[in-house]
């Protein structure tokens, strides 16, 4: 899967949750990875994290959610 | 069963809380106020003789043959138009009357040729009862009247015939065009003994308006509008009740037969979701069940460039079986997975994702409504708690007001179309948004009171807009939004919503729309009364299509438009078991039902009843599968009646996914663009072959009945259970109803169905359980299933697909009335003879500028690709907006289209494509690979 697909698909998902606060969207992006992306999807966005500058930064937070990692 | 006419009562049912008692013929009948006399006769068994009359139509008392007499009154008034009164009582057989209608019969005779023996409708003709009924033994006015001999018979339809001798000028065709599907085609020209059926403009019926939706041929009451295979083959000898597969609408039809062979389809008026009517797809477009092009003989090869080889069923289950073995082996059980079909019921659907989960050992099974639907899913789960339109079709009938946003019911929808459109010409209001003119915006005696043409991408903003103006208007519904929804979702939603940006000027810039139409029908939908929003695959198929469903249950709740007749939010499904597909855990994160596979509980019950260990974490979505094919983790696919390498976006990107897997299985009835990809292919089943259930757009579920058997020996959940047995887990079933039974102990709102309950009750629509064992035709009633109704905030976020000085134009797909989908089925009927070919419809000041006139090949180009096709100029697109449809695979119309999709469910974003449209004199690049890849296939 290519890393600019991911980082798409998750920014994506951080700019639904804009009007929500802060910590309910890291919360809302981090849940949703967890229920709706195959595990070896979730293990390559980590990878990308690190140090990734595309990136929405609210992702970047949802990805310490150890929800994700699981 | 053997044939056996549907009952004719002559005049519609009437519902009414007050009932009517009266004496028939010395028999007491109690009947709903505002019955006909006609009606009331037939409920008791009595049938008066009639030829203008018939249950579908409203009563037109013309034939003057269903005379009778009532006590204390004088004359013999007909009893179609005479409605009942308390204490009547009526007499259809006297002296009198039996006299009165053999001298009506006579003049019908004398005016009709008596070529019985030879004609068509011999054994199925209304006249002919008639005059049986009637006793009639002589003409005295002799039988030469002018019954038009000679007058050519129109046979411009492909699938019926107009012969104009055999008219008796009774109205019925007129008056079911007008009044059931709402055409206005036919009418009666000339005066006298010159009157006859006129299509259109005194045009064949071919060049006229008519959409042969079959409601004028299924009304005539002689041979006078035929199908042309009852002419061909002769009247039919038994019938089995099934479910069309076509649309969502899921109508129900009489396969009437000649042995196993179908003479025609006609629609049942028992059917919940159509009663009794049918479009030309349902009706007419069954023929590809016996296509020659059908593929009857199990397929295998090693390579994609091998040519194909007949093998038996063993070998080519033994085959798949070695090849995902091998493939899990090496890759892991994470390398293989299934998609499964819409157009399969939902008992085939559930074998396949059992076979995923039990057998595979994983989650990776999706479905086809990944790409149309899936956002519906998402929206309307987190807004109401589960992934259903709230409303059954009737319930429109109750509706004040109707908004239809992306969605082309007239084309995609028809018979829901024509209930919609009665409702309209009796006055209901309707806002149409949608970038094109559909032709619900101006059709006879409709016309849409508010069309929003937003440019294509921008839902949201107008939702928002909408639900604006509801909010600083003090248009809430505080009394439903205090008893059902949540307050404090309701109380952040408010604010989000009444801010600026959201308001109809902000979004102006944005939609097109202009401010003033957005606020005037943001009034007509929360004053009407009762609102109903109609939606299709021009909201979700979008980046932000889980989004703009979440916006629309915000403006339902909002208004109080929940919980009752005529109101509702309602999902029109693109596939005739779209709705069964998801319900049967097609998605790769839920079980049936819509439990997450993570939930322990939930797992834990499917583990017990299936005797293995599940994965409780989610799978790969079709997007998701092509990525991982094309990295090299995803190896073996099991594709269940889908056509991919047509149907879904950036096709050049599927075709190199397809390309990179080791094993690729396709179930189908036909070699297709995705079987050029295959390894295997295992021969698939019509719906005529098919024994199980369709659970259709307003969740009702149908049983398919086989009129056939299997043309290839097994039925589809056969094959599915065998090749999960190869893989080493004990599939089995004796029938279908068994797989049913199973469905129903796992599947809390499926508990109560069961094949019996179906062959009792006809349908029944889901939640059928202990609460509600006769199902639930409206949901949400008194709360949501979630409990409390959840606002969700939906800010507007432009889509990444944007235009510039290389692509200034946006594409925007969608289908025809004739065709259907990728057009398997309805390109191998004579429904081409409406399309042909896909063409490009395009502004007339859009073409001007690049030189272009109507018929030009044209090249559509956009990032992902090329292909040509031929310009449609019209201004039924606005300036800045192209549209096409996608039909027939060497337009290859998702060459262009992207791989952006919806933020939640990966949905594709068909709607918006930055194009650029010119002149061309070749095919593109990609259709010159596609005709040497089809001749390659074809063996030459």
């Amino acid at each position: 899967m290519k890393d600019k697909d991911l980082i798409r698909m998750a920014n994506q998902i951080a700019s639904f949750f804009t009007p929500y606060t802060d910590e309910e969207a890291v919360a809302g992006i981090a849940d949703h990875i967890a229920k709706f992306w195959e595990p070896r999807m979730r293990k390559q966005l980590l990878a990308i994290g690190v140090g990734a500058k595309d990136l929405d930064p609210l992702v970047l937070r949802a990805l310490n959610d150890p929800a994700i990692s699981a | 069963m053997t044939l056996k006419r549907e009952q004719d009562f002559g005049t519609p049912k009437r519902a009414s809380d007050t009932y009517i008692s009266l004496k028939v013929d010395g028999h007491d009948v109690r009947v709903p106020e505002g019955s006909s006399v006609m009606r009331a006769a037939e409920e008791v068994g009595i049938s008066i003789p009639k030829l203008c009359s018939t249950d579908k139509l409203e009563a037109f008392g013309s034939c003057r043959l269903c005379l009778v007499e009532v006590e204390g009154q004088r004359g013999t008034p007909s009893s179609c138009t005479t409605p009942v009164r308390q204490g009547m009582t009526v007499h259809t057989q006297t002296e009198k009357l039996k006299r009165l209608r053999r001298g009506v019969m006579e003049l019908y005779i004398s005016d009709h040729p008596l070529e019985c023996l030879t004609c068509s409708a011999n054994g199925d003709c209304e006249l002919q009862d008639a005059a049986g009924e009637v006793g009639l033994r002589e003409v005295r006015y002799g039988y030469d009247g002018a019954y038009h001999p000679g007058t050519e018979v129109d046979a411009s339809n492909p699938y019926f015939q107009y012969d104009p001798t055999k008219c008796i000028v009774c109205s019925r065709c007129v008056r079911a065009c007008a009044e059931v599907q709402g055409t206005f085609a036919l009418t009666i020209g000339a005066r006298g003994f010159e009157s006859k059926v006129t299509a259109g403009m005194d045009e064949d019926f071919m060049s006229s308006e008519c959409v042969s939706c079959g409601a004028c041929v299924q009304a005539c009451p002689t041979a006078t509008l035929m199908e042309k295979s009852i002419v061909e083959m002769g009247q039919p000898s038994r019938v089995v009740e099934t479910t069309c597969a076509y649309c969502g609408v899921g109508c129900s039809f009489r396969a009437e037969l000649q042995g196993d062979e179908v003479v025609r389809m006609v629609p049942s008026k028992e059917g919940g979701a159509n009663e009794g009517h049918s479009c030309v797809k349902g009706r007419f477009a069954w023929g590809y069940a016996t296509h020659k092009d059908r593929v009857t003989s199990p397929l295998i090869r090693d390579r994609v460039t091998d040519p194909w080889r007949e093998v038996s069923w063993d070998e080519a289950i033994a085959f798949t079986v070695d090849r995902f073995k091998e493939i899990q082996a090496e890759h892991g059980k994470g390398a293989i997975g299934a998609v499964t079909s819409s157009r399969c019921t939902n008992e085939e659907v559930w074998v396949v994702q059992k076979m995923v989960r039990a057998a595979f050992g994983n989650n990776n099974v999706d479905t086809c409504a990944r790409v149309c639907h899936s956002p519906t899913g998402y929206g309307l789960k987190q807004t109401f708690g589960t992934s259903a339109g709230t409303q059954d079709f009737r319930s429109v009938e109750q509706a004040d007001a109707v908004m239809v946003i992306g969605a082309n019911p007239t084309d995609a929808h028809p018979v829901f179309a024509s209930r919609l459109k009665k409702r309209l010409r009796e006055g209901a209001k309707l806002i149409v948004a949608d970038p094109r003119r559909i032709d619900l915006v101006k059709t006879p005696y409709v016309r849409a009171a508010h069309h929003l043409q937003l440019k294509p991408g921008t839902n949201v903003a107008v939702i928002n807009a909408l639900a604006h103006v509801v909010v600083t208007e003090g248009l809430v519904d505080e009394t439903f939004v205090a008893d059902r929804c949540e307050a404090e979702s309701f109380a952040r939603w408010k604010a989000f919503i009444a801010q600026e940006m959201n308001s109809p000027e902000t979004l102006e810039k944005a939609s097109g729309v202009p401010a003033d139409e957005v606020r005037a029908a943001a009034r007509v939908y929360a004053t009407a009364g009762n609102a109903a929003i109609y939606y299709g695959l021009g909201v979700t198929e979008h980046s932000q299509g889980s989004t703009m469903v979440m916006g629309l249950a915000n403006l339902a709740m909002a208004t109080g438009n929940l919980g009752r007749d005529g109101v509702g939010v309602n999902p029109l499904r693109g596939q005739n078991n779209v709705q069964g597909a998801c319900d049967m855990g097609s998605f790769p994160h839920e079980y049936p039902g819509y439990r997450h596979v993570s939930d322990d509980a939930v797992r834990t019950s499917f583990e017990n009843a299936w005797g293995v260990d599940l994965y409780g974490e989610p799978g790969l979505r079709i997007p998701n599968m092509f990525a991982a094919a094309l990295d090299g983790s995803f190896k073996g696919m099991f594709i269940q009646g889908e056509d991919f390498a047509q149907s879904d976006p950036d096709v050049q990107n599927v075709e190199a996914a397809l390309e990179a897997m080791d094993c690729v299985v396709v179930q189908d009835i036909f070699l297709s663009e995705t079987t050029k990809f295959a390894h295997v292919v295992l021969p698939g089943t019509t719906f005529l072959e098919k024994d199980g259930t369709f659970t259709n757009a307003e969740r009702r579920i149908n049983r398919v009945r086989p009129v056939m058997e299997p043309k290839a020996g097994l039925s589809e959940w056969e094959t599915v259970a065998r090749v999960a047995q190869g893989l080493g887990y004990d599939m089995h079933y004796e029938n279908a109803a068994e797989i049913m039974d199973e469905i129903a102990r796992l599947t809390p709102t499926f508990k109560g169905v069961s094949f019996a309950l179906l062959d009792r009750e006809g349908s029944v629509q889901w939640p059928c359980n202990d609460a509600a064992p006769e199902g639930t035709p409206i949901m949400h009633m008194d709360k949501f299933v979630r409990g409390k109704g959840q606002f969700m905030l939906t800010q507007y976020v432009a889509t990444g697909e944007r235009t510039n000085r290389k692509f200034p134009l946006l594409l925007t797909t969608g289908r025809i009335l004739s065709q259907y989908n990728v057009g398997t089925q309805t390109r191998r009927t004579k429904n081409s003879e409406w399309h042909a070919e896909d063409v490009l419809e395009i502004h007339p000041h859009d073409a001007d500028v690049r030189g272009i006139s109507d018929g030009d090949l044209v090249s559509l180009a956009s990032r992902k690709g090329e292909v040509s096709l031929h310009a449609k100029i019209t201004a039924r697109v606005p300036q800045g907006v192209t549209y096409t449809t996608f039909h027939f695979p060497q337009t290859g119309a998702n060459v262009v289209t992207t791989e952006l999709s919806d933020w939640a469910t990966n949905c594709p974003e068909y709607k918006v494509t930055a194009v650029q449209v010119g002149l061309t004199n070749r095919e593109s690049d990609w259709q010159e690979r596609f005709h040497v890849r089809a001749l390659t296939t074809a063996g030459e």
